[in-house]
């Protein structure tokens, strides 16, 4: 391609960029392979502020919207590909690989919708990363792989997809009531010398343009989410993280006790919405 | 020689860097009404208009295209729209009333969204290359004033 060629192309995706942001449909059905998604519902009776809950795919822009209803053309596909050989390859002490215990993941349809969920045996709150790492130590004898790193998201992303076009249903009450209440609270608390909470953008402001970007409502029913921005899968804590330093906060650790709480409040706004991943976000 | 001649002249800079900040309010010296406007200018110079025009679109300064629409720049492709338009905003509000809004927005509109410029504590988790730190230089917020003064409709 030319040189001015390649100006007058970017121009012109400049110009549909902006004007597709302002006419983005916000009616559209999310149909994935055949498959339709809920991405509006009544929101659960624990938010008090919303009445809708609505999938971040609502808020994107057409062409990024169509990216992600034809699996062939969704980059996070290629992800899972490589999440399906991490499946199969034989690792740690043991000589297993998951595929020696677990030969298809489709055994794990259902799980993606429940997570973060208590875990008995653990007396802890568990997301996804955590079944697959203590798998990992216990059952393979392997090392645990690093949250928000490409391999755990990988995997993540091949579990995810057994559970695509479910409802999140994500517990609330019981023994984890009390961290629904500190990710509650986190949800709420302003940071950063933005001096911001995730509710002043994501409860307060959505729908709304914050200079490019249209806000949604910070919803994770489409995590791990690939993104144009960064062209590889994102994980739950790596976007908190991310959303935390753009208000010029100093993030939570990953993994860490706050991020898991806030893991699960922010799952439970979702609670009526298909699970989506892998998503494709701007 | 050629030493102590080096030595007075880093002293009379260093007098004269004092000076210039020292002519400068802190923001913990700032005197705001009841309604949070500041009369005082923040450093004594006046405002540069074309420079304040720089620090509102800078998205690592002002950053306030982020959330206003402004049809002065609308060269620039993307306005937010979390705030009102600011059109006409000099025909609204009182230079003292400007000041204080961009120091620190929330003395005028309780529990708004928008960040205070010129305020260095009482933050949480900051990250630590911001801590302690304005988000503005005094100079910049009064550039950014004499900007929004030209607004007018
Ligand atoms: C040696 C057999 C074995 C291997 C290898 C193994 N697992 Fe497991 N896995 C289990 C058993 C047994 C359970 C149920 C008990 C538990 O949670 O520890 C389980 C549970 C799980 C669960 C939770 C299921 C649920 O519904 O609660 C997930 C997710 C999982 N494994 C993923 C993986 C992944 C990913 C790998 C590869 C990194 C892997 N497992 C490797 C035996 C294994
Ligand atoms: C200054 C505004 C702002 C704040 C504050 C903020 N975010 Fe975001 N967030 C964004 C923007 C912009 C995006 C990208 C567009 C969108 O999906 O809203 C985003 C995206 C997200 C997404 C991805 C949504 C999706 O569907 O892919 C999640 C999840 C999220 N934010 C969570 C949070 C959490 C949790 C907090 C608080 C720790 C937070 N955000 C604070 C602006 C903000
Ligand atoms: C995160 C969003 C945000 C940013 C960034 C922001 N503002 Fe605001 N601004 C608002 C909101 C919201 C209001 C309305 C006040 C309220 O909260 O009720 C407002 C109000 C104002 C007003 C009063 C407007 C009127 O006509 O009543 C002025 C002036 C203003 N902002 C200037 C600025 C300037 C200058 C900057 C950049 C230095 C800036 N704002 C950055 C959100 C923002």
């Amino acid at each position: 391609m030319s040189f001015f060629n390649k100006i007058f192309v970017g121009s012109v995706l400049l110009i549909l960029g902006f004007s597709t942001v302002s006419l983005a449909d916000e009616s559209a059905k999310l149909v994935v392979e055949g498959q339709p998604m809920i991405t509006r519902v009544k929101a659960p009776s624990h938010m008090e502020n919303v009445d809708e809950i609505r999938s971040g795919w609502t808020f994107r822009i057409k062409e990024t919207q169509s990216l992600q209803m034809d699996d062939f053309e969704n980059p996070g596909m290629i992800f899972v590909d490589k999440g399906l050989d991490l499946w199969n390859k034989v690792e740690g002490s043991k000589n297993k690989a998951c595929a020696s215990c677990h030969d298809d993941a489709s055994e794990f349809k259902g799980l993606r919708t429940v997570m973060p969920r208590w875990n008995e045996s653990a007396n802890a709150l568990w997301s996804l990363e955590d079944h697959v790492n203590n798998c990992r130590t216990e059952q393979m004898g392997a090392e645990p792989l690093k949250w928000g790193a490409a391999p755990m998201d990988s995997l993540i992303a091949v579990i995810s997809l057994q559970s695509r076009g479910m409802p999140m249903n994500v517990k609330i009450d019981g023994a984890v009531a009390p961290l629904w209440e500190i990710g509650k609270e986190l949800f709420y608390t302003r940071v950063g010398q933005l001096d911001m909470a995730c509710s002043n953008c994501h409860e307060d402001n959505y729908g709304i343009m914050i200079r490019a970007d249209h806000l949604s409502q910070g919803q994770i029913n489409g995590f791990p989410a690939y993104r144009l921005k960064n062209a590889k899968l994102n994980s739950i804590h790596a976007r908190f993280k991310g959303c935390m330093k753009n208000i010029r906060a100093t993030p939570y650790k990953v993994g860490g006790d706050e991020f898991r709480a806030l893991e699960l409040y922010v799952a439970s706004r979702g609670n009526g919405l298909s699970s989506e991943a892998p998503s494709v976000r701007n | 020689m050629i030493n102590s001649i080096k030595n007075v002249i880093v002293i009379l800079f260093g007098l004269l860097y004092l000076q210039t900040a020292h002519a400068e309010i802190a923001p913990s010296e700032i005197i705001a009404d009841e309604y949070g406007a500041v009369t005082a200018s923040l450093t004594g110079v006046p405002g540069d208009p074309a420079n304040g025009r720089k620090v509102f679109m800078n998205r690592k300064q002002g950053n306030c295209l982020a959330c206003h629409v402004n049809s002065e720049m609308s060269e620039q492709t993307f306005h937010g729209e979390v705030g009102p338009v600011l059109d006409g905003v000099a025909d609204r509000w009182t230079q003292a009333e400007i000041r204080g809004m961009i120091i620190n927005s929330k003395n005028v509109f309780e529990g708004t969204i928008m960040p205070a410029f010129y305020k260095d504590s009482g933050f949480t988790r900051t990250l630590k290359k911001f801590q302690g730190k304005t988000i503005l230089k005094a100079q910049q917020v009064e550039d950014v004033v004499a900007y929004l003064l030209t607004l007018k409709e």
